[in-house]
């Protein structure tokens, strides 16, 4: 059967995503984003809503089973709030969803419970380097094999709290697959940049470079063991992240321009009566619609192991990239000068809108 | 509930029978009957209509469910609109034109169906499912009024005398009005729903639908039109001149009250029709999107999906793009005719979906053709001729431009006073 309404269940969740979103997340966006400041008792707070929790299973410490579509539902509406603070509070994730997705049973066992402790831990992935041809399928950070161990040489780029990290997720090439390796705090040969990386949004948000030299881990910590995982799975579930992340951002950046485009005056009436402000906003009301839909999709391909899932989350990113640009651009455009400037939301969403292009690696659900 | 995106069953079940279907009878005529233009395709009306007969599918209002003694509901939910937007989205890929020929009531019926009485419904769209195929057809446009139907100067006025509608005027862009209105031995009597007004100082509460049968003295067919696409599909002018009709042959209410709910109920066909219009564009979109695939694969390029945007290659982004845009209107008239089905309002979903389809069909078949180069530009394969169907999907039932006023009222909760 088609049917577009979530489950009572995911609707009780994404209402007390959206008041977290609506109450906590929005009214300290701006200031995170200025003063770069991460208000860590807001991330606890979103970390009690136990979207990651509830996506592990009771054996590894948690309370529930993952499911794609629930977790694009929730991102959706936190990133609404905001996108560096949703980011953070979703960090762990990074690390524990492939270990959920592709881990041995005894990496489950060893590495889920720590993570989904009460309290939120600075746990994470290390995806991206800094290359313009970047691509997770030829990464330039190498595993080779020597012995009993894994050695990890190579240059990652925007890793999330990579500073105070308990443990990361250092996805590499190893052999021409990229395999991600479990890399615990303290293992020698792993360099972290003093200074945070500085991007273009995201102020919030710790990301590092992290430098590996000679990293050496045992084998037992290659994702999945001796014989190493699927990485398509991986990338489905970060994509499908990531593209309702742009809707909820998008959607945000909608709803405040078209708010603003109904009060203020032009020529004698509301600038939102002019059809050409208008079928912005009705082009912006579609396409979010759109990319949406894509993105449930991709996420009910995923949980139902449906073939093509990879390439419909694939779309859906795709998709998403371009829909998040066209909507945040034309929410700065709809305020005029005043979409320019920092005391409105829109210029920070549109700076956001672009970074879509480069985040895959920051998020999964 | 939850959220889902299987395929009903027995939308499943169909799917092979109607692809067969596309292929064999539709596919391998489009190229004569575009190149012929207002022939009729006999074969396909008539394979259709026996076919709808057996398995009672196809008009574009879709049939209640009957509720068996002691149920309070049916068993299944209701996927009637559903199962209508696979329909043509499959048979639009065979051939849209054709698909345009489908016996069964189209606009007409689907009018008759959202605005007309129970006596109605039984009295004019019985027909549908008798020993010949059997047409009907909306009559909106005039001359002078095209998308905005308010200005609509066909008038019925009341014969008290005689109890009869006496109806004036001349109606264009009429989809299937040949096959409706001029008698042929091969098909059955069919009729047109004619909007006029009934008080020209009432604005559009004046405007009330009338259905006026094949053979009624004074209306005749004037002209047939010659298009850039879905040429199998005639679109005919007629003009109504004292045409009278009973009384009861006004689809609602006979009152002037100064409401706008005459017009409201032809608002209230396109809520259902605009996405199943979508549907047909989509079917045109993926069978271009198709046709470019096949000849990549012919000349062994391969789509690399997941590949970063920078790294792929133009015609390889083109594709993707492509998929993006055909797969997500897909799914927008999927969620409006589910809202239809269920009972939900639709209206901003059913414009949204419209919208979308007429940009994204546009869009893709004229990349299509692009991409191609020659290939694409010759007659020798049906590609040009999608390009040429596509178009119509981003005028009829709403233009774009009309839909994104619709959109735009809806999202931003105004009336049409306060945007124009």
């Amino acid at each position: 059967m088609y049917s577009f309404e979530p489950s009572e269940e995911q609707k009780m969740l994404i209402d007390a995503v959206r008041r977290y979103a609506e109450n906590d997340v929005r009214p300290a966006a701006r200031e995170a984003e200025e003063t770069g400041e991460l208000p860590m008792s807001l991330v606890n707070k979103g970390w009690e809503l136990g979207l990651l929790q509830a996506s592990i299973p009771e054996e590894y410490g948690g309370f529930g089973e993952r499911s794609a579509v629930t977790g694009v539902l929730a991102a959706e509406e936190m990133a609404w709030g905001d996108l560096a603070i949703t980011l953070a509070v979703m960090t762990p994730g990074l690390f524990a969803v492939p270990i959920l997705l592709a881990g041995t049973e005894e990496q489950k066992k060893e590495y889920l419970p720590p993570v989904i402790e009460a309290e939120w831990r600075p746990y994470t992935a290390a995806l991206i380097e800094y290359a313009f041809d970047f691509d997770p399928f030829e990464l330039k950070t190498t595993a080779t094999a020597q012995g009993d161990s894994y050695v990890l040489n190579g240059e990652k780029a925007y890793v999330p709290f990579a500073k105070d990290a308990e443990a990361m997720l250092v996805y590499a090439n190893l052999e021409g697959k990229t395999q991600g390796f479990i890399v615990p705090k303290g293992t020698k040969g792993v360099q972290v940049a003093e200074e945070r990386e500085k991007l273009m949004s995201l102020n919030a948000l710790p990301l590092y470079r992290v430098t590996l030299e000679n990293v050496r881990v045992p084998k037992a910590n290659r994702l999945g063991g001796e014989a190493g995982h699927a990485f398509e799975p991986i990338l489905a579930a970060q994509y499908v992240a990531l593209s309702s992340m742009a809707v909820g951002v998008s959607k945000a950046a909608f709803e405040y321009s078209r708010d603003y485009a109904k009060e203020r005056e032009v020529f004698g009436v509301k600038v939102a009566q002019k059809q050409a402000i208008a079928f912005m906003l009705a082009e912006m009301a579609t396409d979010i619609e759109a990319i949406r839909l894509l993105t449930w999709e991709a996420a009910w391909k995923i949980d139902t192991g449906k073939e093509d899932a990879f390439k419909e989350a694939y779309l859906a990113m795709t998709g998403a990239m371009d829909m998040a640009m066209m909507v945040t651009d034309r929410a700065v455009q709809i305020l005029g000068g005043h979409g320019y400037i920092r005391e409105h939301p829109v210029e920070m969403w549109m700076r956001n809108g672009r970074g879509f292009a480069t985040f895959t690696g920051l998020a999964i659900v | 509930m939850t959220i889902e995106f299987e395929a009903p069953k027995p939308i499943q079940k169909q799917q092979f029978v109607l692809e067969t279907v596309a292929t064999e009878m539709m596919r391998s005529k489009s190229r004569y009957f575009d190149e012929h233009e207002h022939e009729i395709p006999y074969d396909y009306i008539e394979f259709m209509h026996t076919a709808m007969r057996a398995t009672g599918a196809g008009a574009l209002a879709p049939r209640k469910e009957k509720k068996k003694e002691g149920e309070d509901k049916p068993k299944h939910p209701p996927i009637g609109y559903q199962m209508l937007a696979h329909m043509l989205e499959v048979l639009s890929w065979g051939d849209v034109g054709m698909y345009l020929c489908t016996p069964g009531g189209g606009l007409g019926a689907a009018a008759v169906e959202a605005a007309g009485t129970p006596e109605q419904k039984e009295k004019f769209l019985s027909r549908f499912m008798g020993e010949k195929p059997t047409f009907a057809a909306m009559c909106m446009t005039e001359p002078q009024a095209g998308s905005d139907t308010s200005a609509i100067r066909t008038t019925a006025v009341l014969d008290k005398e005689t109890n009869e509608w006496v109806i004036n005027g001349e109606k264009i862009f009429v989809t299937a009005g040949d096959k409706a209105m001029t008698l042929r031995e091969q098909f059955g009597k069919g009729f047109i729903v004619v909007w006029a007004t009934i008080d020209p100082s009432a604005g559009r509460a004046g405007m009330r639908a009338f259905v006026v049968e094949a053979g009624t003295p004074g209306v005749r067919v004037e002209k047939l039109e010659h298009k850039m696409g879905i040429r199998c599909s005639d679109t005919a002018t007629i003009v109504l001149q004292d045409v009278r009709v009973p009384f009861d042959h006004i689809l609602g209410s006979p009152t002037v009250e100064k409401t706008t709910k005459g017009f409201k109920g032809a608002m209230a066909t396109f809520d259902a029709t605009r996405p199943l219009v979508a549907a047909t564009g989509i079917g045109v979109a993926r069978a271009a999107l198709e046709f470019v695939k096949e000849k990549l694969a012919e000349a062994g390029i391969e789509i690399r999906y997941g590949l970063p945007r920078n790294k792929l290659t133009s015609i390889e982004r083109d594709v993707i793009d492509m998929e993006v845009m055909l797969r997500s209107a897909w799914l927008m008239t999927i969620k409006a005719v589910w809202m239809a089905d269920n009972k939900m309002p639709n209206a901003l979903s059913a414009s949204m979906s419209k919208l979308k389809a007429g940009d994204v069909v546009t869009k893709i078949t004229q990349k299509a053709v692009e991409m191609m180069g020659p290939l694409g530009y010759s007659r020798e394969f049906l590609l040009e001729k999608w390009f040429r169907d596509a178009k119509i999907t981003d005028i009829y039932e709403g233009t774009g431009q009309i839909n994104r006023l619709v959109v735009a009222r809806n999202i931003l909760g105004y009336r049409g006073s306060q945007l124009r």
